[in-house]
């Protein structure tokens, strides 16, 4: 079955397609270039991202590797510091876990502790977040993690554009990049979009507005797109950004809207506790406190394990609802 | 149809390896279903009949599909399942609490209102403690700031509280004279050509269109400013910076004491007419309380004229953060020397009081005589 395909005679394209695009432009431009993780090459990917590239570039370039992420994590890092380009796959955020020590001990701190010597050229690809029922050991969205960590670039591509173009800079960029795409992305589909490389400093606001300023990433893209729908059919129009980049972050755009609307609210799957949307509320606070004319809101998953139950999943996750009723909640009664 | 990977969301049913009747064992291979992966062999987790398929050879169903129906050993055949229903999800609560603390009520004398709303009402003069707020829990927000100030334009922005302008006057001052290195220069003009041209001028015009002298004054320093902009500007910290145009600042006492400069906006390129409306418009708007507020902060420079008062000359104080403060007396009559001859002829003594961090006496006097040189010749103002 060729789900990933666009049906003939047309220009749609699914993420899925976009990423795996993006890694074989990239292995035809730089011969440096190699994919590497489990079940990347036989079985074609665990999301099936790379279906085909094996047969297509051979088993030095698309290369299977036991189930230890520590290792080929490292066997990334060092390949890197040898000069080769690669992309390492890890199945899940969850999974990485097994590979921080990897990523934020030697990856994140070579060139300082080499005196500016050694870059690590590394891009990690990872899936994140829920809604696939694959329970509490896959479904975390831990990507605000890597965002606390100095001497990373941390990107979420939430359009089938970014998936398909934020991979080259990636790879161009001297310095670990780790991508995070969104589990309930992989199926989305959209226009094939340009070969152009994308922007990988700048977020975009995805949806201008006046109103009420609502920043978001990732899997919460196309949710936070349909709550503002929602608010706009009861006249309130929100401006929809999209962070793109979570670290460094993109302060500028955020700060600029959150002047114009005077009211932000945040939407982040990841956890309220210690979270990237604290991390951005806080900058609002220290940037534009006397432009608010309401206190931030945020909307995050429940604070539980991700459950495996259909219904309760959904109930841990933020839906459109509820960023209806906090985007309400910074207007008051209308 | 069974899950054959994270994100299989259908498969197809390519075909069946048993078929009604057959008996099954668990762990028998009953089925091929295609995913994105390849074709997939599907195994039985019951032991019993097959005694429906439900799903034909070529069918695409979504991942929970049941397929096929078992009877287990000595059960009696069953009746096709209906699919359970879809458990809803847990609904969010229609109007979810705000995940962030309510408002405290509005106690005592702090009335409850945004930053925005207080930073906005700060800079209109608008009393908060008077609005309804239409924000979250009733706050006052900005937008109900603007229009208090848009209904009450003349409340709002006018009404001059003496007690705080003698304040705001006395911090200016006292900050200009600990601040800044004042220097001091005067000259002698002589005003018979400017007088007589002014006197031709208004000859055949009504009161109301007639210029006076000190507008004459103001255009002829906006004029000559232009060639000295070390004297058009603001220093703050981060040291002097020109202004690109001159708005001069004239300094308008008030009847009950104190006094405000509001600004002739792009003074020197206004003709005189329009000049002397403004400054009547600025003066009648002064006494009446209804100056806007840009037009307080706007001035490059200021000119003050104590000519009306009988004061020969004067020595003003900077006001900060401009850089120099350009003073008239009355024109009077006075010995004039000329030719070795004197004469009586009217004339007014022009002062300036410059800021020795952004200028020179010596260019400070050439602006004097640039005043003077278009003064003799007003043709030209």
């Amino acid at each position: 079955m060729t789900a990933d395909r666009p049906p003939p005679g047309t220009n749609e394209i699914t993420y899925r397609e976009a990423v795996k695009q993006a890694i074989r432009d990239a292995m035809i431009r730089d011969p440096r270039v190699f994919l590497m993780g489990e079940d990347v090459g036989r079985y074609g990917g665990c999301y099936a991202v790379s279906k085909g590239l094996l047969e297509e570039f051979g088993p030095e370039r698309i290369r299977d590797t036991p189930l230890s992420e520590s290792t080929f994590t490292g066997a990334g890092i060092g390949a890197a510091l040898g000069g080769m380009r690669p992309i390492v796959e890890i199945m899940t955020v969850n999974f990485s876990l097994l590979a921080l020590d990897q990523i934020v001990n030697n990856a994140a701190t070579l060139l300082h502790m080499s005196g500016g010597l050694f870059n690590v050229p590394l891009v990690i690809r990872m899936a994140t977040g829920a809604g696939r029922q694959l329970a509490a050991q896959h479904s975390h969205s831990l990507e605000g993690w890597y965002a606390h960590v100095p001497g990373l670039k941390v990107l979420a591509p939430a359009t089938i554009e970014d998936a398909r173009g934020m991979l080259w800079p990636a790879l161009e960029d001297p310095d670990p990049v780790l991508i995070f795409e969104h589990v309930m992305l992989y199926n989305d589909t959209g226009p094939l979009p340009d070969r152009r490389p994308v922007d990988i400093t700048k977020a975009a606001v995805r949806r201008p507005g006046k109103d009420v300023t609502i920043i978001t990433y990732g899997g919460m893209l196309p949710k936070t797109l349909a709550a503002a729908d929602m608010l706009a059919a009861d006249g309130i129009a929100a401006e929809v950004i999209d962070l793109r980049v979570l670290r460094p972050l993109d302060e500028e755009t955020v700060i600029a809207s959150v002047r114009r609307t005077r009211r932000a609210v945040i939407v982040d799957e990841g956890w309220r506790s210690g979270s990237l949307s604290a991390e951005i509320s806080a900058r609002i606070m220290e940037q534009a406190f006397w432009d608010l004319d309401a206190p931030v809101g945020r909307v995050c998953s429940a604070e539980v394990p991700m459950p495996y139950p259909r219904h309760l999943e959904q109930a841990a996750l933020p839906q459109p609802d509820g960023i209806v009723a906090a985007a309400r909640a910074t207007l008051g009664p209308r | 149809m069974p899950s054959l990977g994270a994100d299989m969301a259908a498969g197809k049913l390519v075909e069946w390896l048993k078929k009604p009747g057959d008996a099954v064992r668990r762990g028998d291979i009953v089925a091929v279903v295609e995913t994105q992966k390849g074709a997939i062999e599907v195994e039985i987790f019951e032991t019993g009949v097959l005694s429906e398929t439900l799903v034909p050879p070529g069918a695409t169903v979504p991942v929970g599909t049941p397929l096929a129906l078992i009877v287990g050993e000595g059960e009696p055949a069953r009746a096709r399942p209906t699919p359970p229903p879809e458990r809803p999800i847990a609904p969010a609560p229609p109007t979810a609490p705000p995940p962030v603390a309510p408002p405290p009520a509005a106690a005592g004398a702090r009335p409850l209102a945004s930053p925005a709303a207080r930073r906005l009402a700060a800079a209109r003069g608008v009393d908060l403690a008077a609005l309804t707020g239409s924000g979250p829990g009733g706050a006052v927000v900005s937008a109900d700031v603007e229009r208090a100030a848009e209904r009450a334009p003349a409340a709002a922005r006018g009404r001059i509280d003496l007690a705080a302008m003698r304040q705001a006057i006395a911090a200016a001052m006292a900050r200009s004279k600990r601040e800044i290195p004042h220097y001091y220069l005067s000259t002698s003009i002589d005003m018979t050509t400017a007088l007589a041209w002014l006197e031709a001028r208004n000859a055949d015009r009504p009161p109301a269109e007639r210029l006076l002298p000190a507008v004459l004054l103001v255009k002829a320093v906006a004029l000559a400013l232009r060639r000295f902009p070390e004297l058009n500007g603001f220093h703050s910290a981060d040291g002097f910076r020109p202004a690109e145009d001159v708005h001069v600042g004239v300094a308008i006492a008030l009847r009950g004491g104190g006094l405000v400069a509001p600004a002739i906006r792009d003074t020197a390129a206004r003709p005189l007419d329009d000049l002397m409306a403004a400054f009547r418009d600025l003066v009648a708007r002064v006494r009446a309380g209804t100056l806007r507020s840009s037009e307080l902060s706007d001035p490059t420079i200021t000119v003050s004229s104590l000519g009306e008062r009988g004061v020969e000359g004067m020595l003003a104080v900077i006001y900060p953060p401009q850089v120099a403060i350009v003073g008239f007396g009355s024109v009077t009559r006075r010995p004039w020397a000329t030719d070795d001859r004197v004469e009586v002829r009217p004339a007014v003594t022009a002062s300036l009081a410059g800021d020795h961090r952004v200028s020179d006496g010596h260019r400070a006097a050439l602006f004097l005589r640039e005043v003077d040189d278009l003064l003799q010749s007003p043709e030209r103002l």
